[in-house]
Formats: structure tokens, C-alpha cells, sequence
């Protein structure tokens, strides 16, 4: 009953966060310098053909007017038509969408399952130089942004040891079997391992920069909590029981611990996504970061629009799901 | 013979003060000894030593801690922790710490039976029901899938209490059981225990600030000192004509039930500071 209706209210509030986003990335697009009409057209056209094509696109009408026949057709699930591309904004977004899910999905899974080990290490070891190394590495992980990672990983594996792809999604030459864009996914449920190898060998390497910060906030919040939690009444008591340390990390204190960090991951994971505008980029990795920054380069405005629309649905979706995970995690919770 | 005999056991804070000088006592199978002292005297720092649970910023420095004939510290740890687990339980002080928030009432109870004694999953869960049972608490099946939070702190006490029953140890570490409880609760609590212990046969060391407690369950006590123990007696003994100078302040400095308006009497100075002369010249004795 009342997640229901934590989970009512929430609608609402995302409906209001969306609205909101909406209009101001459909002004702050139109105030900065830039025109799309003139990226458009050849040197030389004439004042007529401008003033013809900015008709044909609407935007010789007031602010106010054009947001409202924008707004009317979102409303109706038609984003408008891409200026450069001319095809439905909507349908691009989408295309690319299934490339940047899965690689923030591999970003998260790589960045919980390196900072949960580094996490447990250090407080299996804690008081050791184990996990002062960890510490180190944690701070110097923490303190280099995703996009620098980046870089090095392409230095290191792309270039000085080339073992990985560090450029696309998949190797060009691949014949691909696939009717959705999900490849990571689909290649998997096809069973065409030789795809899916190629695929991970893609992602790799733009998923580890974006794992690597998350991972070190993740590692050091983890081990902080445990460590308080292991002094707590009731692992002593499981300790008389006669259990040891391993058991009594993982089945005593993970548990209770983790709650704080999985707050931060959900406000993480938002910024993970957004780091992965960069970071396509600098992979030349075809997904919606890709995508935004041509858009952002061309001034199409409607694909802007769709691109920033699409990525606010994401961020509120995402800490819905945190919050939903957060109540199952904690008796408290879901009880009260 | 006794079930737990510790013998000069020496414990300080990792390169600093002493905080168990030379402790010897012994606890008889199905017996219950007291332990008291004032804050900080040592009292919870012995029940912590015999159940291996010294936190990591204290040693042992010497002497041996025998349960059932075996000493502990000689065990390699993984042994003395099953030892322990197995022979051996805690009574916790805060009943509303000790249980694990995340976990249901049920699996708290059984872990140890299912886990380190190998028993079947089924009769681990049938003797939780029992014990439930068996400290009062209504609607057992119930309480066994519940969470900790869901229970008031004098029901989590009960538990903890079967919980501590539960693989029918021989020795018993109660610290300080009734102290986070309600005034209303503490009676009834502290009879239980009483009660569990009698009808179990459980050699009982009861960690304690309150003589009134020690009078109403205890057959044997310790004094501490500072880490140190000045008188080991029979309760009996004790109460009508305790040997120590600093047991006999301790003794008047109880209120009594029957003067409740009586204003509280200090233990005096000079008994401290013949106290103190006595423990410094025992820590000259121990190095020299």
C-alpha cells in the first residue's frame, strides 16, 4: 500500500521534472549563438532561400508558439523530424538507445563488481598494507575524470598493446544476424559467441573509463560502511557463534552496508550515463552520446531536444529503480 | 572439576595500559558466578576473552583461559572458534543491537545449530520453536519469520536469550543482560535467565555492576579491580562478611531497597587509594 503509493507520487514528480527539462532545453537551445538554417545551406545561398527553408521548419515563429507545437507533438510521441538527417527524431533516438543502455549497463556491472571486490578485500585485510594499496588506488582512481581513463586505456590497450578494439561498436566487416540493436544482448541469446566476443572487445574499453571513477566511490563508501558494521553488536554475537571472518563479512554485515552506497550508486549511475556522451565520442562508439554531440554540432534542434528528453527519462527511471531496490533491500522499509 | 577455568590471564591495550592483571577464576559446571566491578574495571573485557571476541585493539599477554580442560588460547583460530561456537555462548547486553536488522528471527536462532553443528534444517527449526516456546514468547511461528524491528526490546531480549540456549552449551557469558531493559522488564528478564539456567544446568558468568542481581542469582562471585581480582567468594559468604576492604565499600555503596531515601554512599577515598597501592604493587610483583 504504501509503496504504492510512494510510487503514485513519484510518477507525478517525474512528469513535473520531465515538463520542466523540456522547456528549459527547448529555450537555452534557441538562445545560444548558432543557426541550423545556416549550417544547412551552400555558401551563397540568398536571403529568399533562408527565410524559404526557416519557414519550412517552423522557426520564424514565436519562441512561445514553436515550443507548443513541439510540446503538442511530443505529447503524440512525434519528437519532430531531424534537421540533418530528415528522418523522425524519434526513431534515431531510439536506434542508438539499445548501444548507450548496454554499454552504461556493462559500465555499472564492471564498476559494482570492481569496487564490491576491492570493498571486500579491504575490509577482509583491514589494518594491512592490503588495504592501504587499496586506499591508494581508490584515491588516484577517484581523482583522474572518465574521460582522461579513457584516453590511457586507448594509449595502453588500443595503442602500446593493442588488445582490444578502442573505436566502434562492432568490427565493420561482421555479417550481423540482428533485428534489434541490443548486439551485447541479442548476439548472446542467438548464441553467436564469435559476435559477442567481437562486441565485448568493443566495450571493453569505453565501459572500464566510465567504470573506473564509480568503481573507487563504490570501493571506498563499501569498505567504510562494512568496517562500521563489523563493529556492530550482532556481528560480535555471530562471531561467538563461531563463524568466521568471511562468513561474517558477507552474511552479517554486506547486507546492512550496503544500503548508503546503494543511494550513491543511483545518483552515480546518472552521472556514469552522462559521462557517456565523452566517452562515445572519444570511442567512436555508436550510441546516443555520439549522437548528441553531431546534433549539438549541426544545431538540430529537434534531435537535441529528443536526445536531452530521452536522457532525463533514463535518470528518473533509473532512481525510481533505486529507490524500489532500496525498500526490498530493507525490512524497515518495505514494513513501515 | 571446572568447566571454565582461567588461570593469570593477562590482557592490555596493544602497546599501553593493562587491563587484566593476573585473572584467575573458575566457573563449575552448572554454576553461576558473578562478575562485578565498577566501570571499567575489567568485568565485560574477561567474558569477551572466553568467548574470543577481544576487539583488535587489545592482546593477550598471558596465561591460559580452560574450557571443558582445553585452553583456548593455544587453538589455532580457527578452532578455538568453533570451540567456542560450540560450547559456548554470549548473553548480550543490548537487545536491540545485537540481533541483525536485515535478517529474520528464525534464521538467527538456527544459523549456529545448521551451520557449525551440522544439524538438519528442519530439527534446527523445530528446536527454535521450542525455545521460543520456552521463554514466553507467544505465537512463536510467527516471531520466527519476523524481523527484529517488528519486536519490542524486552521480546528480542527473550530471544536472544533462547537464542543463547539454543545448542545447549555448557558455559553461558551473560554481560550485563538487563541493563539496556526497562526497570518493569529487568525482573522479569533476569528470572527467566535464572530459570533457563537451572533447568538447563548451565555453568553461568554473569557480568554485572549490580550486587542486588548477584545476591538474587549468583552462587559465586569475583570482584574486580582495575583489571585485577581482589576478593573471590560464595555469595553467601560474601554478603554477610565480604574479606576486601574495597568488596566491603562496594557492598555499602548499594542502595537498599528497603532505605530508598538514604542518601548514596561513595566508596570512601582511602579504600581507593589502598586499592590502587595494592594493584601497583601487584604489576611491581609481575614484572619483577
Amino acid at each position: 500500500m504504501q509503496l504504492l503509493r510512494v510510487f503514485l507520487l513519484r510518477l507525478v514528480t517525474t512528469a513535473v521534472t520531465l515538463v520542466g527539462v523540456a522547456v528549459i532545453v527547448f529555450f537555452v537551445i534557441r538562445v545560444v549563438p548558432g543557426n541550423p538554417i545556416a549550417m544547412m545551406l551552400p555558401p551563397g545561398a540568398t536571403e529568399a532561400d533562408v527565410a524559404a527553408l526557416t519557414a519550412l521548419y517552423g522557426l520564424d515563429k514565436p519562441l512561445p508558439a514553436q515550443f507548443l507545437i513541439w510540446a503538442g507533438g511530443v505529447l503524440q510521441g512525434d519528437f519532430g523530424t531531424s534537421i540533418t538527417t530528415r528522418q523522425p527524431v524519434l526513431g534515431l533516438v531510439l536506434g542508438r538507445l539499445p548501444a548507450t543502455l548496454e554499454l552504461s549497463v556493462m559500465a555499472l556491472v564492471m564498476a559494482v563488481v570492481i569496487g564490491g571486490v576491492a570493498a571486500l578485500t579491504g575490509t577482509r585485510r583491514r589494518g594491512t598494507r592490503v588495504e592501504g594499496a587499496i586506499d591508494i588506488a581508490n584515491g588516484m582512481a577517484l581523482s583522474v575524470p572518465d574521460f582522461l581513463w579513457g584516453l590511457v586505456l586507448i594509449l595502453l590497450f588500443g595503442v602500446l598493446v593493442p588488445v582490444f578494439h578502442i573505436s566502434g561498436r562492432v568490427t565493420p566487416s561482421l555479417e550481423l544476424p540482428f533485428t534489434t540493436n541490443f548486439y551485447l544482448f541479442e548476439s548472446l541469446i542467438r548464441l553467436r559467441f564469435d559476435l559477442w566476443l567481437d562486441i565485448v572487445s568493443h566495450m571493453l574499453m569505453p565501459a572500464l573509463a566510465l567504470a573506473v571513477p564509480l568503481a573507487a566511490i563504490i570501493g571506498q563508501l563499501l569498505k567504510q560502511s562494512l568496517k562500521e558494521t563489523m563493529h556492530l553488536d550482532y556481528v560480535t554475537l555471530a562471531r561467538t557463534k563461531g563463524y568466521g571472518e568471511n562468513h561474517v563479512i558477507l552474511r552479517e554485515a554486506l547486507r546492512n552496508a550496503v544500503l548508503p552506497t546503494l543511494t550513491l550508486v543511483g545518483v552515480q549511475f546518472t552521472f556514469l550515463i552522462g559521462g557517456t556522451v565523452i566517452i562515445e565520442r572519444l570511442f567512436s562508439y555508436e550510441g546516443l552520446g555520439n549522437m548528441a554531440i553531431d546534433a549539438v554540432i549541426n544545431r538540430d534542434l529537434p534531435l537535441i531536444q529528443g536526445i536531452v528528453i530521452l536522457f532525463a527519462v533514463i535518470f528518473t527511471g533509473v532512481n525510481l529503480i533505486v529507490d524500489l531496490l532500496y525498500a526490498a533491500l530493507n525490512p524497515r522499509l518495505r514494513h513501515a | 572439576m571446572s568447566f571454565l577455568s582461567i588461570r593469570e590471564l593477562s590482557v592490555r591495550l596493544k602497546g599501553g595500559p593493562p587491563l587484566l592483571r593476573r585473572v584467575s577464576l573458575d566457573v563449575a559446571a552448572g554454576e553461576v558466578r558473578g562478575l562485578v566491578g565498577e566501570s571499567g574495571a575489567g568485568k565485560s573485557m574477561i567474558g569477551k576473552a572466553v568467548l574470543g571476541i577481544l576487539p583488535g585493539s587489545v592482546e593477550v599477554t598471558g596465561g591460559e583461559i580452560r574450557l571443558d580442560g582445553v585452553d583456548l588460547l593455544a587453538l589455532p583460530p580457527a578452532e578455538r572458534r568453533r570451540r567456542i561456537g560450540a560450547t559456548a555462548a554470549l548473553i548480550p547486553q543490548d537487545p536491540l543491537t545485537a540481533l541483525n536488522p536485515s535478517r529474520r528471527i528464525g534464521g538467527q536462532i538456527t544459523d549456529r545449530l545448521v551451520d557449525i553443528l551440522g544439524w538438519e534444517r528442519g530439527r534446527a527449526e523445530a528446536r527454535a520453536r521450542e525455545l521460543l516456546a520456552e521463554v514466553q514468547i507467544p505465537e512463536p511461528e510467527r516471531v520466527l519469520r519476523n524481523y527484529p524491528h517488528e519486536l519490542s526490546g524486552g521480546m528480542r531480549q527473550r530471544i536472544l536469550i533462547a537464542s543463547a540456549f539454543a545448542a545447549e552449551p555448557k558455559l553461558i557469558v551473560a554481560d550485563e543482560p538487563t541493563t539496556a531493559l526497562d526497570v518493569t522488564v529487568q525482573k522479569q528478564i533476569l528470572k527467566l535467565i535464572a530459570g533457563m539456567q537451572a533447568r538447563h544446568g548451565t555453568a553461568l558468568l554473569f557480568v554485572t555492576h549490580d550486587l542486588g542481581v548477584v545476591s538474587k542469582v549468583c552462587q559465586s562471585l569475583s570482584v574486580l579491580y582495575a583489571g585485577m581480582v581482589v576478593e573471590d567468594a560464595r555469595v553467601r559468604d560474601f554478603f554477610a562478611a565480604p574479606k576486601h576492604a574495597y568488596s566491603a565499600a562496594l557492598l555499602a555503596a548499594t542502595p537498599k531497597y528497603t532505605d530508598p531515601m538514604a542518601s548514596l554512599t561513595p566508596v570512601p577515598d582511602a579504600v581507593i587509594e589502598a586499592v590502587r597501592a595494592e594493584v601497583a604493587a601487584a604489576d611491581r610483583g609481575g614484572h619483577g
